[in-house]
């Protein structure tokens, strides 16, 4: 990619700060539930 | 009734009561939930000088003039009155005639002296050469956002 | 009308096995919409005329602000039909939906605040629409907080529910602010009636990233779901029977390596 593709007009920190946070946020929503799944699995073969 | 038609009329009637109490609510609280005044507010009443209150509306297209250092002048103006402004610092990217725009500040002999101007963009998106071939390509703004705080209060 | 499926669904191992099957689907859909809107949004789609290349914020700031109202409604509908039909399928998908929306309503805030600086010369302003999205955050994490205190599953659902159906007042405040006051923020531009008011090359990328943000929230608002119906149904014989399959792919998967 180009430099005037990540410089974003001089609007850089602002666009791949927004899309920065937004992939975190996704990124999120799509691990953490299967994180806690494999948690609550443990946890409750533990008390069987 | 059954238990579960009790359960479903108590949160209905929970729901219906709530949006009644919000109507009322905002009907009473609707003016101060206004972000800024207009030009028509402040021409058709009197404010208060020194009050500090936001003004919003366009910049009228050929009315901006550059003072010495950041010092700009220009008029604001809504569907039907404007207003001189005068104000010394800097303006946002957007910043240009025909531009929306919110400043913050207070009214001084007849003129708004802002100390702080944000810029208002609109809903519309489209590439250069698309606007261009626009009537909206002139930088000419839809002035209907800016609605008349006074008249809405009733 | 036949409404065996729908009390099918209703049924917490039928609902978790139909999720089962559903969710990878909606994450593989997600996936590929949201390539492509954010290939698209930050490749493909022209500069705006006034706003140069800061209007890109728009194809993470519209999405999120997009399922942060909707996930609100399906909270409390959700909450709604718990506390009236005493389901705790619902019960368990309106508390998965609060973290969901809670992050997406963070995400429009952030990304609001990242746009507002270079366009209107602020992070932030108390203007009407985004004092009652922060207000939206707060509903949410309020749930989430209440969900926590309780200790009996049943009580926290319905404490739950109340919040969650008093706080529906906000969400039409929060959609129509912006014509209701005077505000900094912009009118809507994809519910706009009349001319288009983004250009075609501009939209496409818009509304698969909205399309693929709601698949996105499904899968995870499903996957949450799950995870709320094996807590609440421990001890049964379908838990056993899920506990039983998760303990034999994973000595599975130890014989292979």
């Amino acid at each position: 990619m180009s430099p005037e593709f990540w410089s974003m007009g001089g609007y850089a920190p602002y666009v791949w700060g927004s899309f920065g946070v937004a992939a975190a946020i996704y990124l999120w929503n799509a691990i953490a539930p299967r994180l806690r799944r494999r948690a609550i699995l443990d946890s409750l073969a533990d008390d069987e | 009734m059954t238990k579960r038609q009790k359960r479903m009329v108590a949160v209905a009637a929970l729901v219906a009561g709530l949006a009644l109490a919000a109507v009322f609510g905002f009907t009473a609280f609707r003016k101060n939930m206004m972000y800024f005044y207009t030009p028509t507010d402040i021409v058709e009443h009197k404010v208060a000088e020194h009050a500090r209150l936001r003004l919003g509306g366009l910049v009228t297209v050929g009315s901006l003039k550059r003072g010495e250092g950041l010092n700009v002048e220009f008029t604001l103006a809504d569907c039907e009155k404007s207003l001189p402004v005068r104000y010394d610092g800097i303006l946002p990217d957007l910043f240009r005639e025909g531009q929306g725009i919110v400043a913050t500040g207070q009214m001084k002999d007849g003129t708004f002296v802002a100390d702080e101007v944000l810029a208002k963009h609109d809903e519309n998106y489209m590439p250069p050469d698309l606007a261009k071939s626009l009537v909206t390509a002139d930088g000419k703004h839809s002035c209907a956002p800016f609605k008349s705080v006074m008249r809405a209060a009733g | 009308m036949n409404w065996t499926w729908f009390h099918r669904l209703g049924s917490p191992p039928s609902f978790y096995r139909f999720a089962e099957r559903l969710a990878p689907w909606l994450g593989v859909a997600a996936l590929l919409l949201l390539a492509y809107a954010w290939y698209g949004g930050l490749v493909l789609a022209p500069a705006d005329y006034q706003q140069k290349d800061a209007f890109r914020v728009i194809y993470v700031h519209v999405p999120a602000a997009a399922v942060s109202l909707s996930l609100y409604v399906l909270m409390a509908v959700a909450g709604a039909v718990a506390l009236i039909w005493r389901m705790k399928l619902a019960e368990c998908v309106m508390i998965a939906s609060a973290p969901v929306g809670a992050s997406f309503t963070a995400l429009a805030l952030l990304t609001g605040m990242l746009w507002g600086k270079p366009m209107w010369g602020a992070y932030w302003v108390w203007d009407a629409r985004l004092t009652s999205e922060l207000v939206l955050l707060f509903l949410y994490l309020g749930v989430i907080g209440l969900h926590a205190a309780f200790e009996d599953a049943r009580a926290a659902a319905r404490a739950c529910a109340l919040l969650a159906i008093v706080g529906l007042v906000n969400v039409p405040i929060v959609h129509f602010s912006v014509e209701w006051w005077n505000s900094l923020h912009q009118g809507s531009t994809i519910l706009k009636f009349g001319k288009p008011a983004i250009s075609a090359d501009m939209a496409r990328p818009l509304y698969a990233g909205l399309l693929g943000t709601y698949l996105l929230c499904a899968y995870a608002i499903l996957r949450r779901t799950q995870n709320e119906l094996l807590l609440r149904e421990r001890g049964t014989r379908w838990v056993r029977e899920q506990l039983a399959a998760a303990a034999g792919n994973r000595d599975g998967g130890a014989h292979v390596s």
